[in-house]
This record gives C-alpha cells, structure tokens and sequence, in this order.
C-alpha cells in the first residue's frame, strides 16, 4: 500500500491559541481515513491546512505534508492552487451555503475543469453530466442550468461531490460532509463516498463527530483532543483494542446494540475540551481522565500499541506495553 | 417575475398620483395664487381678472381633475415667467439635468467601486482605515461647499475649468464630481460590507478550494454577488443625484431642471414648479423600480418570485 497523504507533526495556531498542536496521521491510497474528535479539537483546522486555505490570521507549522510523495508544505501559492480542486479536492459540511447563488450548477461544475484541463466547454459539461449521474442526480442535462437554490441540501452535496471529482482526484477530503442533511440521505452519501473509493481508487480524509458513521465506513481511523492526533490505527484494531481513556470514553458514548443493556446508562465524558494555550505541557486529557496520574503532568510519549496502531499516552508505558 | 414587475410598476403608479396630489395641494398651501402672480401693489380688480384669467376661481377640486388630466399627456400648462409651455422649458432643461446624473453616478462608480473592493481586501488594515477616513470625510462635506471650493481652486486660482454655465463639457466636470461626493460615501461603505461578507462565504472557500486564481475569485465569485445591492443602490442614488442637483444646479448656473425649479420657485412660477416636482419625483420612483428590477435580474433568487 502507499500512502497518498502523510502528515508529520501538523500545528496551526491563531495569535495565543493553539487549534492543532501535534497532528500525525498517514491516508492511504483506496482508504478512508476518519478523523473523529469532539467540536473545537481541531478537525476543520486540519482539513483547512493540508488544502492551505486556512483564515489569514493562522500560522501553519509542520515536519512534513507529504501529498502524493511531494512535501507540499514548501509549495508555493501558485504551485497550491494547481494541486487544490486538481489533485487533491474538498467537500464541506454546508452543502447550502457552499456553491455561488449567482452561478449556474454547469457553470461551478465545469469551471473546475476547464480551470486545470485545456478542454471545451463541451467536453466538460459531458464529464459533468456522466459525473452527475454517478452520484444520483436524475435529470443532469436539466441540472446545469439550475441554479444552487433550486436545489435541496443532499442534491447540493452530490453537486459538491460530483464537482470535486471532475479532476479526478487522488485525495478527497470531506469535512462532516452529512452532518446537515437528514438521516436516510445521510446514509445514500456515506454510501457513494464508499463506492467511489472503490470504484476510483481514491483516498478519502473523511472528517466526522460521529463514531457510528466512523464504524461504518472507515478503513483508518484517527481521534483527536484539543488539537493533537491522540490515537490512530486501523478501524477493526481501534475498535478492539481502544487504548487511549478518551478514545475508551468516546466508544462508550454510543449506543452498541447488543453490549447495552436495556435501562443501563450510556457513558459520557464528564468535563469540556480545554482551549490549549503557549506553555502548556503534559497530555491535554488529564483533567477528564480517570486513569491521570502525576506523571502525566509531563510531555506524553507515543506508542506503537499494535501494527500501525498509534497511542499517545503513559498509561502503556507504566503497564508496560500494551494492555 | 412579470408579475413581479406588474406589482412594483402598479405600486409606482399610485405613488406618482400621490406625489401629483402632493405637488398640486402644496403650491396652494403657499399662499392664494392669484395675489402672488399679481404682485405687490396690485389691485383687488387686477386680482380678481388674474383669478379668472388662470381659471383659479374654479372650484379646487375641479382645478386638480383639469391639471392631472393634462399632465398625463404631458400638458403642464403655461409658464407665467417663461412665456413658453411647461413641457418646453423642461424638456430643453432635461439633457442637461440627465448628462450631469449620469456623469455624476459614473464618477462615483469609478471612485467608490475600487474603494470599496480595496478596503475589503485589506479589511483592518492602515488601507482600509484610510478609505473609512476619506468617505467619513467625503460624507461631512456639504456639496454647496465643496462646489464653492472646487470653483475657487480650479475655477478662479488655477483656472482650468469653467466656474459657471452651461456652454461645453468642461462646464459639467466639476458640477458631476460634487455630485458624485454625494453618492460616493454611501457607494463605498456598501461595496466594502458586500465584498467583506462575499469573501468570508462558503462558496468563496469552495471555489478556493477549487484552486481557482486570486482574481477569478474575487472579480468573478465575490464581485458577482457583492454588487446585487450596489447596483440596486446605484440606482435609487441616480434619482436622488437627478432630484438633488438643485443645489449643485443653482451654485454653477447650470441651466438643468433643478436651476429652473429654483428660478421658478422664486419667482412664483407655480405651474413649472408643479411640473418641475412632479417630473423629478417620476423619474426618482420610475429609478426605484427600476431598482428593484435590476436586484430581481441580478439575483437568481429572486427572478423566480
Ligand atoms: N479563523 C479562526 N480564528 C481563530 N480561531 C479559530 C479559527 N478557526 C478555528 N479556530 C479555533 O480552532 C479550534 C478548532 O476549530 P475547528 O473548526 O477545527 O474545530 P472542529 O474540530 O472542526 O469542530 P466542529 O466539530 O465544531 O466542526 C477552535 O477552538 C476554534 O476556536
Ligand atoms: S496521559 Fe495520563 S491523563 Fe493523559 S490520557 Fe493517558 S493516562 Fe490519561
Ligand atoms: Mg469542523
């Protein structure tokens, strides 16, 4: 397998604060990566500086981003914006906010095209169409000339997936691509973003609060906590074998049928995420954790719990490996 | 939206009838008539012939039915002063009127569209402040003012321009860009908010991320919807630069509609000054429409309603 995303050591701060502090994470080619965490850990921020569209006030900081072999991070704007929308394209959580209100569908769909291809307006409206038609949009010829607000939410975001697959990208990246539509429609997207990775042989950096979502879909999963990576591995492996308290705490937070019993309480995490600040050190977790301990008041070592199961934690080192 | 555009033309219409309503009661509240057509040192005899003589001893009401009824094929009657109909005089004062607007609104354009999108590109920074500083400035300034200004520096001291009259081009460039200042600020202060929330849009950042170039997103994508109100503004401040160059008119003798509204205000001239407010509230309410049809072209959106 090779990697077509690799992020080393990823840190975005605004001004004092500091959204992404240690983020690694690999996506492989053909895979989807989740990354899951609450709001405000820092997962848009992430998406946001891999694309380098982050607002004007961040400060991005990394060891590597290596996309498809290259270090992207030393990319110039102009070599950027080749790649963004080309290579590597993007979805978003507003499916209604996110295509111009003043511009047909046909118009924003073979403008990505015709931006990175020499090819007619034509041929580019035939790509849209086929594209259309593959994520289940009927009527696709009648489609063009439609504008966004003639258009429901989940039709929207098959737009907004069928566009940024008219490069036919390596990478896709979707940020909470269904948290605004409704539950079945919800489940027809989860399931196209599926068969395309399939189909295409893309890699997917899928980005969601949703574990069961995770569960279903995902090869690879990372979580994260105020801003840090602070477990990642494969899907089946996590899932067996949490071994960080959060990562533990998040999975008893959804309901599993079967291993609830009826009347029992579901877990929660008792306590908020903190906002991480200059100087601050030892694992970010402490204060909600119930494994804490004085030691991890200090820097949290990572460790290798499993093949390509990552965990950045004490509780391995003080039990001695992995539990 | 032919609909639409029936529903705000009707509206339009039963505003015009207001306004003629208006004009017609409010030249009479001035005073009777036939006494200030007279003149001072008249006689009640010299009265009584001017009352008859204009038809002013009709009952109002009467009067009024007659006067609509006549301005609706656009016969406003007789000037006392001009010796000439009412149409006439504006019809030659009206190119003049129209060429100093439409200069005016296209200096503002120039000067308040790049403003607007500059301090939006560099909002919060020594840029934008500076333009926030030139349009507060811009809007303290009366235009009496600044057209006194302008006449002293480039009229009489540099004496580039013309300072009064109607005779050639160069008699309109100073005139067009005190009437543009009046526009300007406004102008500006909208093209800055609509580009400043364009460009933290969603669909600014889809198309980012669609690696299009800097200037096909904000020239193309921003620009696009950021101008929706602009445009729609551009023209309600035409009517008001049409109906407020009386003042601008009157400082440089500039011989439009608005200099003959103020000559026939002075001199009692009530059948144009009638005519004069009826045409400049016309042409102001016929901009609105015009307005809010441009808003409904303009925005997908709405062309459906
Ligand atoms: N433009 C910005 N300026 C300042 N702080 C920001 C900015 N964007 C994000 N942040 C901060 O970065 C942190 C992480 O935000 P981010 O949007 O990545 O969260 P998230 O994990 O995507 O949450 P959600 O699930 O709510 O989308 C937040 O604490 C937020 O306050
Ligand atoms: S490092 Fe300590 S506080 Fe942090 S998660 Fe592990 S045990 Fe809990
Ligand atoms: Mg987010």
């Amino acid at each position: 397998m090779t990697a077509i995303l690799d992020v080393q050591n990823l840190a975005v701060r605004f001004g004092p604060t500091l959204a992404v502090r240690n983020a690694s994470f690999t996506v492989q080619k053909g895979e989807t990566h989740c990354i899951v965490g609450e709001s405000g850990c820092g997962k848009s921020v992430t998406a946001l500086a891999i694309m380098n569209l982050l607002a004007r006030n961040a400060r991005r900081d990394a060891k590597s981003i290596a996309f498809a072999g290259q270090d992207i991070l030393a990319y110039s704007d102009r070599q950027m914006e080749d790649v963004r929308g080309n290579r590597m394209a993007m979805i978003f959580q507003e499916p209604m906010t996110s295509l111009n209100p003043s511009y047909t569908i046909g118009s924003q769909m073979t403008e990505v095209l015709r931006r990175h291809h020499n090819t007619t307006r034509d041929l580019a409206e035939q790509r849209a169409i086929g594209l259309m038609q593959r994520v289940g949009i009927t009527a696709p010829q009648m489609r063009l000339g439609q504008y966004p607000h003639q258009l429901s939410g989940g039709l929207r975001q098959r737009v907004m997936i069928a566009m940024a697959l008219m490069c036919d990208p390596e990478l896709l990246i979707a940020d909470e691509p269904t948290t605004a539509l409704d539950v079945t429609v919800q489940a027809q997207i989860l399931r196209l973003l599926a068969e395309l990775k399939q189909e295409l042989g893309l890699g997917i950096l899928l980005i969601t609060h949703d574990l069961g979502i995770v569960a279903r879909v995902a090869d690879h999963v990372s979580v994260m906590y105020a801003g840090e990576v602070i477990e990642t591995g494969r899907t089946a492996d996590l899932f067996a074998n949490p071994s960080h308290p959060y990562t533990r705490g998040l999975i008893d937070c959804v309901p599993v049928p079967g291993k609830i019993k009826p009347g029992e309480a579901l877990g929660s995490i008792p306590g908020t995420v903190p906002v991480m600040k200059d100087g601050f050190s030892g694992c970010a977790f402490r204060f909600r954790c119930p494994q804490a301990s004085e030691i991890c008041t200090q820097a949290v070592p990572r460790h290798e719990v499993g093949p390509n199961h990552l965990v950045q934690c004490h509780l391995p080192s003080r039990q001695g490996g992995a539990q | 939206m032919t609909r639409f555009i029936f529903r705000r033309a009707l509206l339009a219409l039963s505003v015009v009838m207001t306004v003629m309503a208006l004009a017609f009661v409010l030249t009479r509240l001035s005073g009777d008539l036939a006494i200030s057509i007279a003149g001072p040192g008249s006689t009640q005899a010299d009265v009584e012939v001017i009352r008859k003589a204009y038809g002013l001893d009709r009952p109002v009401l009467v009067q009024f039915f007659d006067w609509t009824r006549l301005a609706l094929t656009g016969d406003f009657g007789n000037s006392f002063f001009f010796k000439d109909k009412v149409s006439n005089l504006i019809g030659q004062r009206m190119p003049v009127t129209f060429t100093l607007g439409f200069t005016g609104l296209a200096v503002a354009l120039v000067i308040s569209l790049p403003l607007g999108i500059l301090a939006a590109l560099n909002e919060n920074t020594w840029i934008d402040r500076l333009v926030s500083l030139l349009v507060m400035v811009g809007q303290a300034m009366p235009s009496f003012w600044l057209g006194l200004i302008l006449m002293i520096v480039f009229g009489l001291q540099l004496g580039w321009l013309p300072i009064s009259g109607t005779g050639s081009w160069q008699h309109f460039v100073m005139p067009a860009i005190v009437l543009a200042f009046t526009a300007v600020p406004a102008l500006t202060r909208l093209m800055r908010s609509g580009m400043i929330e364009a460009l933290g849009s969603d669909y600014i950042r889809t198309a980012r991320a669609k690696g299009l170039s800097r200037s096909s997103i904000i020239f193309k994508h921003a620009l696009r919807n950021a101008a929706i109100p602009v445009v729609s503004i551009a023209a309600v401040q035409l009517g008001f630069m049409l109906g407020g160059s009386i003042v601008i008119e009157t400082v440089f003798a500039l011989h439009g509609v608005g200099y003959l509204a103020w000559e026939s205000i002075s001199k009692n001239d009530f059948p144009v000054v009638q005519a004069v407010v009826l045409v400049l509230a016309s042409i102001y309410i016929g901009l609105t429409l015009v307005s809010d049809i441009l808003n409904a072209l303009l925005d997908p959106r709405l062309r459906g309603a």
